[in-house]
């Protein structure tokens, strides 16, 4: 298990060594320069001039990508072009909505998926397997766009049982039930794609279970099926169930640019799309390297979570 | 448990396909998957539904009551009525013309992307698996590295980067950066045939590498990048139509069902017109949801181990 983990985290290292390459890379392509970008415009021409020779502008673009890792290393991941504030400051003030918004859309598609995909492994190809398939396919299918803005339509100008979108309502200090109020319908549109590729991955995961000979076993050995499935198959299936929550994050992530957009939640992806509408690259290379970061960690702590339930992964 | 033993009713009985598959020839192999893919009913929906929208996409200016990009200035904003079946958008342009347009948008992102990242993918992938060692160790972290970035925020990033968006660079980034998944597959799938014999034999008769990966190898592999592949182009569909809606696709005039959405971020345009938002939805919709289901009969219909039942 020590090699294990070990072995994996030294995989994360060139991983994330990486997705700052590709990521400098990108910013190369943008108008100016990666390194241009950190220096803050607040201060004066000469000190530009000064900055400019230290982090290497006039350096090849192996030396400029050093300086810049380096910066990176130091937390300066730049400044914004259209407010001029650091980017770590701008992305910072914007990852708890998103984290918010994406935790809870997680827990909800656990929620929905896993008894569902547990009830149809044991009813495989009766009538309620080819609806909640059906279901799960739609889910998947479903744009993001389209759901949320049916979503509003029905919930919150149909019916008026919830609000159009924001985080708080306008006007008061909030409190934790209106923040819940107002994360219902973004949180449970970006579970829905989730939820179907879930219930999915739930169903086959506990019929493979299901025809282990362990189960066999418990079964010949008399004892009640309901049992067998809770002990024996469940918690087993669930298993390779868990390391998919780390698969799911660039997934949510990249569902949350659209929800944050359609319901004007202010985290990151309401942040992607205004940079973009401001050509701020600062903040939009900002974002891409924190969501790639996320996605990285969040991988390498699904695959050690695995390892720490699943006593089988030792011959890895 | 009798359930596992019958066995799925969209699945051929096993006694018939034994006899068949004692011919083990490859034309039988596509034959019994065609028929395997024939009794999944929800697939042979799909495909019959996909070939609707792809005639629709090739006959558009035949079935479009209208030009898609004509303004009618006596009408804007316009409940559905005869002229406008589906009434006008917030310029004057036909709602149903402009849908029936951007068939033709969806499926060439969704056919062209997708090829264009099967050929990386597919060539990654061989390398990595063929050669193995140290050229499999880098190619699998930059697919990991890939892999990382959350597909919508890299795409967005790099449509921006490339300048004005437009339908072409919405193809090349996604066919840019959509490979990975593919070339894991490819990989694995030369990781266990590379061992057999018929790829031995190849060798001994003096066949070069390449020779041995695209005449022998691939040909073999090709089943479950094929499922990829459908499902892929039913999530480029969704990405494109994504970013139209974001206004960093496909740019207005040209009609796409992601860009005709935009105008639903209004709250009086969502809320009293209901006829250019829903429409377009719908077609997303039934598109993304068809080519599912044939990705979902070919998988079944492909399935290896389904072989020699």
């Amino acid at each position: 298990m020590h090699r294990y983990l070990l072995r994996r985290l030294l995989i994360a290292v060139p991983i994330l060594f990486g997705i700052t390459v590709l990521s400098y890379f990108i910013m190369s392509l943008t108008p100016g320069d990666a390194v241009q970008m950190l220096i803050s415009p607040t201060i004066s021409q000469a000190d530009i001039e000064i900055r400019r020779r230290a982090l290497g502008l006039d350096q090849p673009v192996h030396v400029r990508y050093f300086r810049w890792l380096n910066e990176l290393a130091h937390g300066n991941l730049g400044y914004s072009f259209s407010s001029g504030a650091p980017v770590t400051k701008r992305v910072g003030e914007r990852v708890v909505p998103t984290l918010t918004l994406t935790a809870t859309a997680l827990a909800l598609s656990y929620l929905i998926a896993v008894p569902i995909g547990v009830l149809v492994a044991t009813r495989r190809y009766s009538w309620i397997d080819y609806v909640a398939t059906f279901f799960a396919f739609l889910g998947i299918s479903l744009p993001t766009f389209f759901l949320g803005l049916a979503g509003i339509y029905i919930f919150a100008l149909r019916v008026h049982w919830l609000p159009v979108g924001g985080t708080i309502t306008l006007g008061t200090d909030g409190g934790f039930l209106d923040m819940v109020h107002h994360l219902i319908l973004p949180a449970s549109v970006l579970a829905v794609a989730g939820a179907g590729a879930l219930t999915r991955y739930v169903r086959s995961s506990m019929l493979e279970v299901l025809g282990q000979d362990y189960v066999r076993t418990a079964r010949a050995k008399g004892l009640a099926e309901a049992l067998v499935r809770r002990k024996h198959a469940l918690r087993n299936a669930l298993l390779p169930v868990i390391t998919l929550a780390g698969l799911q994050i660039p997934a949510l992530l990249a569902g949350a640019v659209i929800t944050e957009q359609v319901f004007e939640w202010p985290g990151m992806g309401r942040l992607t799309i205004e940079a973009i509408n401001q050509r701020d690259y600062p903040v939009l290379m900002g974002i891409t390297l924190v969501t790639a970061v996320l996605v990285a960690v969040g991988n390498l702590l699904a695959d050690l979570a695995y390892a720490y339930v699943d006593p089988r992964i030792h011959y890895e | 448990m009798n359930e596992r033993v019958t066995g799925r009713p969209a699945r051929a009985p096993a006694t018939l396909e034994v006899g068949e598959t004692i011919a083990t020839a490859a034309a039988s192999f596509w034959r019994l998957a065609l028929r395997r893919f024939l009794r999944h009913r929800l697939a042979v929906a799909g495909l019959l539904a996909f070939a609707t929208i792809a005639l629709m996409a090739v006959a558009a200016p035949l079935l479009a009551p209208h030009r898609p990009t004509t303004i009618d200035v006596a009408a804007f904003q316009s409940a559905p009525s005869a002229v406008h079946p589906l009434g006008t958008d917030s310029v004057g342009r036909d709602v149903l013309s402009r849908l029936i347009y951007a068939a033709r948008v969806s499926l060439t992102v969704g056919v062209l992307a997708v090829a264009m990242y099967v050929v990386i993918g597919t060539s990654v992938g061989a390398v990595a698996g063929y050669y193995g060692g140290a050229v499999d160790l880098a190619l699998s972290r930059l697919m990991d590295v890939v892999l990382s970035f959350p597909p919508l925020i890299i795409i967005l990033f790099a449509v921006s980067v490339f300048g004005r968006p437009s339908l072409w660079n919405v193809i090349i980034v996604l066919g840019l950066l959509g490979w990975p998944p593919v070339a894991r597959l490819v990989r694995g799938q030369i990781l266990s045939l590379r061992q057999q014999e018929f790829v031995l034999a190849g060798r001994a008769i003096g066949a070069r590498d390449r020779a041995v990966i695209v005449r022998h190898l691939l040909p073999n592999a090709m089943a479950p990048v094929l499922v990829a592949a459908t499902f892929g182009t039913a999530n480029a569909i969704l990405v494109e139509a994504a970013l139209s809606f974001l206004g960093m696709g496909v740019q207005p005039p040209t009609p796409s069902w992601g860009n005709m959405l935009t105008d639903a971020q209004s709250l009086t345009v969502l809320e009293r017109m209901p006829w250019l938002w829903v429409p377009p939805g719908f077609m997303i919709l039934i598109s993304v949801l068809a080519i599912n289901f044939v990705g979902d009969g070919l998988r079944d219909a492909l399935d290896p181990s389904l072989r020699l039942q």
